[in-house]
């Protein structure tokens, strides 16, 4: 039997095991949208395409599947692009499809036409466009297979029309040969005892965790690993919740806005064991001082990350997971060594300690007016212990990182690479629908909030009880911390003058708002909100010239910090 | 320092605009590029001459690698390879320099490949410096245009780059 092409689409996805598919249609989509209507496919329409690919990409950064989202030509699909984007910088595995005008009026500036492999190809992991219906299914394949692979990956698949119209015998390919493409899983074994060798000779030695940890799946490992050796770990933005922050050898983050021990730790430390990451500016901050003393392993499954800003004394490519899990073989086959090194590194960890007890992630609190970490730690507090967060961009992402206790893999969706603004609330709302019954909070900004609070709609309308929290101090509050600190107080084009009444905006939509303007009523309103049903959005109105520290300014050293006192 | 890179890449839709978006995008920058099918029909051959330190090449050659439209890399660098490069070119020539010029043709063992009372059009093959030595030569007389390929590479001795 012959199916049409947007049939052949839609089986593939099933057989891929796409359950739920995040979209918008249109003219280019609209033979698939016909078809979803009779298919076990979940579709969950947002409002805006941005939002669905955000909501793709935040499905897929909490449950590991490969995120699926659906627009039309032209506008729709060069909506998706920031999403696309986003989704690239973090090596989120996702297929975005989007609808394309009919193969003869390619390139004629038709209606709805926009080049999408050429708009995507900089911030995809690889694109298709499909001309023939013969190359479909085979084409689905490679996508899936792309996206989840290796270091994975959004990729796009630009289907014209016609070829959704066009009838074609299905049959979905049972492996995928792609010659250019052969990822490298299994570490090099003469490598890894290196690395044994050099952690077994380090006196002060730091695991630096980026978020290829999560990805790889290889959460338990370092957990293993770091617990074997008792080596102090710091983690990336991205990968705050792949280690439990409650641990004593938790560091918490590095960099920018990490924290003193932190930053001091790599700045003092012998060896520095880089894994899953890729020593982005906001980490290193000046890079010719960044963990100058220490000589540097980097583990990761793409060898373009490993050299490519800071010269390593031990490259490994591989996967994490299996390379982590022979390293701690490797290291148990020398119990003795072990136990000298956990003894020998004594000094250093507590070394560490006293950095930690001399300058920690604190604030000034205040009894007057709510600050915005007070509110971060009140969540952390009261939230589940498997509740999932996510943020926008700016100050409030930093105190989230900064003041929520971690505590599972796959519970902080944040745009780490990219820094998309409004990429909190949709994400919120691809979680939500991939863990009906787990707390999603979306901690929030009121600036950030604005760039997707459409989607509050989408909230309501599939009843998902997104739990938003604002912490709203009516700025653009990075970019203001910023003309404070090196401009003077020049705070051009970033007082968000207009007060929204967030409440009223929350209630148009069908969703609950709650506000808090005192100190004391936070801790009630999050409890509140945490036991209404359905969407929430608490707005707090926290002091408004709060800056996030600590703060390495740019071109400095991550130990040349500005401190929180 | 210059390095020259053969690159195997599927014979697909697009895949020039992989290669020299890679290129501009992270900043590299290419000197020359040609590229032509090989004997598999699957697959075309990119040669392309490219400048940078010794960390930006080894960037350049892992961000090729990892196109997935791409089957193989290798800079001829370090290497021993025979390079060459076709130009085309078109020299103005009157009654005084028409001798002059085949004499230069002779010499660089070129062609003229199309004659005109008032201009010669001269083939010629050979390694880039070859090319820029006749171009020297034939400067004075006038030249009115020149095409030139972009060098090409194949290594020396029996093993042969194939997918």
């Amino acid at each position: 039997m012959e199916l049409t092409g947007s049939q052949i689409l839609l089986k593939s996805l099933a057989l891929e095991g796409v359950d739920t598919v995040f979209g918008y249609p249109g003219g280019a989509v609209i033979n698939i949208y016909d078809d979803l209507y009779d298919s076990s496919i979940n579709h969950v329409l947002t409002r805006h395409e941005q939002a669905a690919v955000h909501a793709a990409d935040g499905y897929a950064r909490c449950t590991g599947k490969v995120g699926v989202a659906i627009a039309t030509s032209g506008p729709g699909a060069t909506n998706t692009v920031t999403g696309i984007a986003t989704a690239y910088m973090d090596s989120i595995p996702m297929v975005i499809v989007t609808g394309q005008v009919p193969t003869p009026l390619i390139g004629n500036d038709a209606f709805q036409e926009a080049d999408m492999c050429g708009i995507t190809r900089p911030c995809t992991k690889h694109n298709f466009l499909v001309k023939d219906i013969r190359d479909l299914a085979r084409t689905i394949k490679e996508a899936f297979y792309i996206a989840r692979t290796g270091r994975p990956g959004p990729v796009l698949v630009d289907l014209p029309k016609d070829i959704q119209i066009n009838t074609h015998k299905f049959s979905y390919p049972e492996t995928v040969s792609l010659r250019g493409y052969k990822p490298t899983y299994s570490g090099n074994s003469r490598q890894i005892e290196k690395a044994a060798k050099m952690i077994l000779a380090s006196r002060k030695p730091v695991l630096y965790v980026g978020g290829g940890i999560t990805l790889s799946g290889a959460d338990d490992a370092l957990l293993k690993l770091a617990e074997q050796t008792q080596i102090p770990v710091t983690t990336t933005l991205m990968a705050m919740a792949a280690f439990p922050q409650r641990h004593p050898l938790a560091l918490g983050m590095l960099g920018m806005h990490g924290t003193f021990f932190a930053n001091m730790s790599v700045t003092e430390c012998d060896l520095l064991i880089a894994v899953g990451s890729r020593f982005d500016d906001r980490v290193t901050g000046r890079i010719d001082s960044f963990a100058e003393k220490a000589k540097i392993i980097h583990i990761d499954i793409d060898p373009t990350s490993i050299g490519k800003n800071v010269a390593v004394d031990l490259p490994i490519v591989g996967d994490l997971k299996d390379v982590l899990g022979k390293l701690h073989g490797c290291l148990n086959q020398k119990p003795e060594l072990v136990e000298d090194l956990v003894e020998e590194t004594e000094d250093w960890r507590s070394i560490v300690v006293e950095w930690k007890e001399r300058q920690p992630m604190t604030y000034r609190s205040s009894k007057s007016v709510i600050k915005p970490q007070y509110v971060i730690e009140k969540i952390s507090e009261i939230a589940d212990e498997n509740a999932i967060i996510t943020t926008e961009v700016g100050q409030h992402q930093m105190w989230a990182a900064q003041f929520f206790a971690f505590r599972q893999p796959r519970t902080f969706l944040t745009s780490g690479g990219l820094g998309t603004m409004g990429f909190g609330l949709p994400s919120a709302l691809g979680a939500q629908v991939a863990y009906p019954d787990r707390q999603v909070i979306d901690i929030s900004g009121d600036a950030s909030f604005q760039m997707n609070s459409q989607e509050l709609a989408t909230l309501v309308q599939y009843k998902l009880p997104v739990k938003i929290v604002i912490l709203n101090n009516n700025y653009l509050g990075m970019v203001r911390q910023w003309q404070q600190m090196f401009f003077e107080k020049r705070y051009s084009q970033t007082v968000m003058e207009l007060p929204i009444d967030f409440i009223k905006l929350a209630e148009a939509y069908g969703a609950t708002g709650l506000q808090a303007t005192k100190v004391e009523d936070v801790e009630a309103t999050i409890k509140k909100a945490f036991e209404t049903p359905g969407p929430v959005l608490m707005n707090f109105k926290v002091s408004r010239e709060e800056n996030v520290l600590p703060m390495v300014p740019a071109g400095k050293a991550i130990h040349e910090m500005v401190l929180a006192s | 320092m210059k390095h020259t890179i053969s690159v195997l890449v599927e014979n697909e839709f697009g895949v020039l605009a992989r290669i020299s978006g890679l290129f501009s995008g992270r900043g590299f920058n290419i000197e020359s590029l040609s590229v032509a099918p090989t004997m598999d029909a699957e697959l075309s051959r990119m040669t392309l001459v490219t400048r940078g330190d010794d960390q930006i090449l080894e960037q350049i050659t892992k961000q090729l690698n990892k196109l997935i439209s791409t089957i193989k890399v290798v800079d001829f660098t370090d290497s021993e390879y025979i390079e060459r490069e076709l130009a085309m070119i078109k020299v103005s020539t009157d009654s005084e320099s028409r001798a002059e010029a085949l004499r230069i043709v002779d010499i660089f063992r070129a062609k003229v490949i199309d004659v005109t009372p008032k201009s010669y059009t001269i083939e010629i093959t050979g390694a880039p410096a070859k090319i820029n030595g006749i171009l020297e030569l034939l400067r004075p007389m006038g030249i009115k245009e020149v095409v030139r390929s972009g060098p090409v590479v194949i290594g020396r001795g029996t093993k042969g780059v194939v997918g």
